[in-house]
């Protein structure tokens, strides 16, 4: 007790220049500052309000069911969300799936099993500095570790290894209408042409190894020829025209679909956003871990639970609602980025929602970026419109966390 | 004696330890070693994303090495990767931006915060609190884009009238780092504050309970005696802010413009070393082209620059830290 107490220094001051008598003029100055206090406090209530009014007053008249049923479109007045929203929630619950297992097993082995060491203190700062790294460098991470894969399994287009699937090879006649071909694989020449003869739905293989369109009304067998053949045009017979190369591929993908490399696809974009709120999923539960008092492990361990029974016994079911609240900030953070998925390079233009994890996706960040950036005023609209989804979501989200914190919390005294 | 407080519901010990087939301690320090092992995984994952981020940056920077002199790159004065007839790759430009907009952004979010850190812990009455802090979470929750959306449509037309109102002439444009750095601004506030927050929270009561026994007001007890003793978290938490304001993409990339120049002037556009990347990655360039790989180098330099401020935090949290019985 001899030694002084660290804090008294903070006193010096004070005392030396004999402060020790209030005066009415401190008095006044700390009325002042209170009041400076509560003025400065304000303007982020301010922000926060004139953001909201503005966006409402932006964006609230075109939200209507058709703007969620609608897909993306070049003319502001059809436009929708669809795509970017079911994008959204199929990359979040991904990046749940993944990051909430590493992520709560990390925080377990450093706050009980982690022995004090250098280690344990490299894992530490390493994961404070995780935290810190910009959310577009995770982005490259992902571009070079899921999109591309390093390379190591071909270009994305094309990829080496793919299981489930069935291609097709796509044409479009001269009225625009798409044809599938199908083919083995991406490096086969199909035997097809593209042509016109009005309406076609499907094309499948005939009993002559020829093809068979069908329409509407009924299917018309047609010659094939060779892209550099010679042909007349006649009714019925596709001909020549200047496809030789497909335009594109489609593939049909079967609920198990997988191609390595993974390409701009939906898993590619959820694991990317695992990578950034990996580190926030972590620190949050560490400090839920944290919380949970030193005299229920000891209890524990005391009538002889190991470590692990310990923890998952006693430590984590305690602490599950602190680490649920933290989790779904953490989605709700995965949820808002824009920058990882821009780095992807994912398509603007999506016009489905994705039913596969190998299917091409857009968020609904992306897609408010994507129309803010416009000189529009009408895509300026549309912007704000898809930020209300896009906050509705969100607040979706924490309402979903307040009733967990609600449900689950019980005292731990 | 008060009613005893709810039981929590949690399994006795007891039950705990006759729950499940009795094993043998072989079998348990078994399945302990194997959990173990199978956390450790999990914790080195961390490090795994870490040596990834490195690799493949100094990878690509060597790449784009190859092609542009490390001088150039580290000492030009001159950003000019896509057009005209010499390509200039010198980083200094993208730089200056960058920091012109954190340095708006951090004379507007870290005074702001610390003050309304202060209001919060110190003054307002706890009715007040439950208020604001909502307040500021939800602040803190809105996605990035959203702040670039409201930069463009509120903060620059404000910013515009204003120049006009005080110059007589258009000041600032339709791009302008000024209006890019106040939404980076309003981004970092709730960051500061909590954090600020926590820090002078930690300060114990004792300390407070001292200076009001000198006679201080408590004006005398933040500024004087609080706000020292948190000086760690509230550096380390302006740090973090930074560390933000510099990494942040779609503000800027939607609000500061894409020319990149040498600039003090918060009402000219600038390019941040991240708006550069935007325009890149969302850009047709092809993937072999040097503009493509200029990118990653870039991010290299934005991976240091952000890495050695969070380092830097943590430093001084740690060597800094007013620990207190």
């Amino acid at each position: 007790m001899n030694q002084p107490n660290p804090a008294s220094r903070h006193f010096q001051g004070l005392i030396e220049r004999g402060t020790s008598r209030r005066s009415a003029a401190r008095v006044r100055v700390d009325r002042a500052f209170s009041l400076a206090c509560l003025g400065i406090t304000l303007i982020a209530v301010l922000a926060l309000v004139i953001l909201l009014a503005s966006i409402l007053i932006e964006g609230a008249s075109g939200l209507s069911w058709s703007f969620i049923q609608n897909y993306a479109s070049r003319i502001p007045d059809q436009a929708g969300i669809k795509a970017p929203l079911f994008g959204s929630i199929w990359v979040a619950s991904i990046c749940a799936i993944v990051a909430l297992p590493v992520g709560v097993a990390t925080a377990v082995y450093l706050e009980e099993f982690a022995a004090k060491n250098r280690f344990t203190n490299f894992l530490r700062i390493n994961i404070s500095n995780l935290a810190g790294v910009p959310s577009i460098v995770y982005g490259i991470l992902g571009l070079t570790l899921f999109v591309r894969m390093f390379g190591l399994f071909g270009p994305v287009q094309n990829p080496a290894f793919e299981v489930g699937g069935e291609t097709f090879a796509i044409y479009y006649d001269s009225m625009g209408e798409p044809l599938r071909v199908p083919v083995a694989d991406r490096n086969e020449t199909p035997r097809l042409v593209t042509g016109s003869i009005g309406y076609m739905q499907d094309i499948f293989d005939g009993p002559d190894g020829e093809l068979i369109f069908t329409n509407d009304w009924s299917p018309i067998p047609l010659t094939i020829v060779n892209a550099d053949a010679d042909f007349s045009p006649a009714y019925g017979v596709i001909t020549v025209d200047n496809a030789v190369e497909p335009i594109d591929f489609e593939i049909e993908k079967s609920w198990y679909y997988v191609q390595f490399p993974f390409g701009q696809t939906v898993l590619a974009g959820g694991l990317t956003l695992m990578l950034v709120v990996l580190p926030v999923v972590i620190i949050s539960s560490q400090e839920a871990l944290r919380s949970v008092p030193g005299s229920l492990r000891a209890g524990s361990m005391a009538m002889g639970a190991t470590r692990l029974q310990t923890v998952w016994k006693v430590t984590l079911p305690a602490s599950i609602p602190m680490i649920m609240t933290g989790a779904i900030l953490a989605m709700s953070r995965a949820i808002g980025e824009a920058a990882p998925i821009l780095v992807l390079g994912v398509a603007l233009f999506i016009t489905d929602v994705p039913q596969n994890l190998m299917d091409a996706f857009t968020v609904l960040p992306m897609q408010i970026y994507n129309w803010t950036s416009r000189p529009q005023e009408e895509f300026r609209a549309l912007a704000a419109t898809g930020i209300i989804v896009l906050l509705g979501v969100l607040l979706a989200f924490n309402a979903i966390a307040i009733l967990i914190r609600q449900k689950f919390s019980r005292p731990l005294q | 004696m008060p009613s005893t407080p709810p039981q929590p519901e949690y399994k006795t010990f007891v039950e705990i330890c006759e729950s499940g087939r009795p094993r043998s301690t072989k079998t348990r320090s078994f399945q302990e070693g194997g959990v173990r092992s199978l956390l450790v995984a999990c914790a080195s994952f961390s490090i795994l994303v870490t040596t990834l981020i490195i690799g493949i940056l100094a990878y690509e920077t060597a790449r784009f090495l190859q092609d542009v002199s490390v001088w150039d790159f580290l000492t030009g004065l001159e950003w000019n990767p896509l057009l005209g007839e010499e390509r200039h790759f010198g980083i200094w430009p993208l730089i200056v931006g960058t920091l012109l907009v954190t340095l708006v952004a951090a004379v507007f979010a870290l005074p702001i915060g610390l003050v309304t850190a202060i209001f919060l812990s110190e003054y307002a009455p706890a009715w007040l609190r439950s208020i604001l802090k909502p307040i500021l979470e939800v602040l803190a929750g809105i996605p990035t884009v959203v702040y670039g959306f409201f930069a463009l449509i509120v903060i620059t037309p404000v910013l515009q009238s204003l120049g006009r109102v005080f110059t007589g002439e258009d000041t600032f444009g339709a791009y302008s780092a000024g209006s890019a750095g106040l939404a980076v601004g309003i981004m970092i506030l709730p960051i500061v504050t909590s954090l600020s927050e926590d820090a002078i929270r930690a300060v114990p009561k004792g300390l407070r309970d001292g200076a009001f026994a000198l006679g201080s007001t408590r004006f005398d007890t933040s500024v004087k005696v609080v706000v020292p003793a948190a000086l760690s978290g509230i550096m380390a938490s302006y740090l973090l802010a930074i560390t933000r304001a510099i990494g942040e993409t779609m503000i800027v990339a939607l609000a500061a413009g894409g020319l990149s120049q040498m600039t003090f002037l918060p009402w000219e556009q600038v390019q941040t070393m991240t708006a550069y990347m935007v325009q890149i990655f969302l850009g047709d360039a092809p993937a072999t082209g040097v503009e493509y790989k200029s990118s990653f180098a870039v991010a290299g330099v934005l991976f240091l620059m952000t890495f050695l401020l969070t380092f830097s935090g943590y430093r001084i949290l740690i060597r800094f830290r007013e620990e207190y019985e």
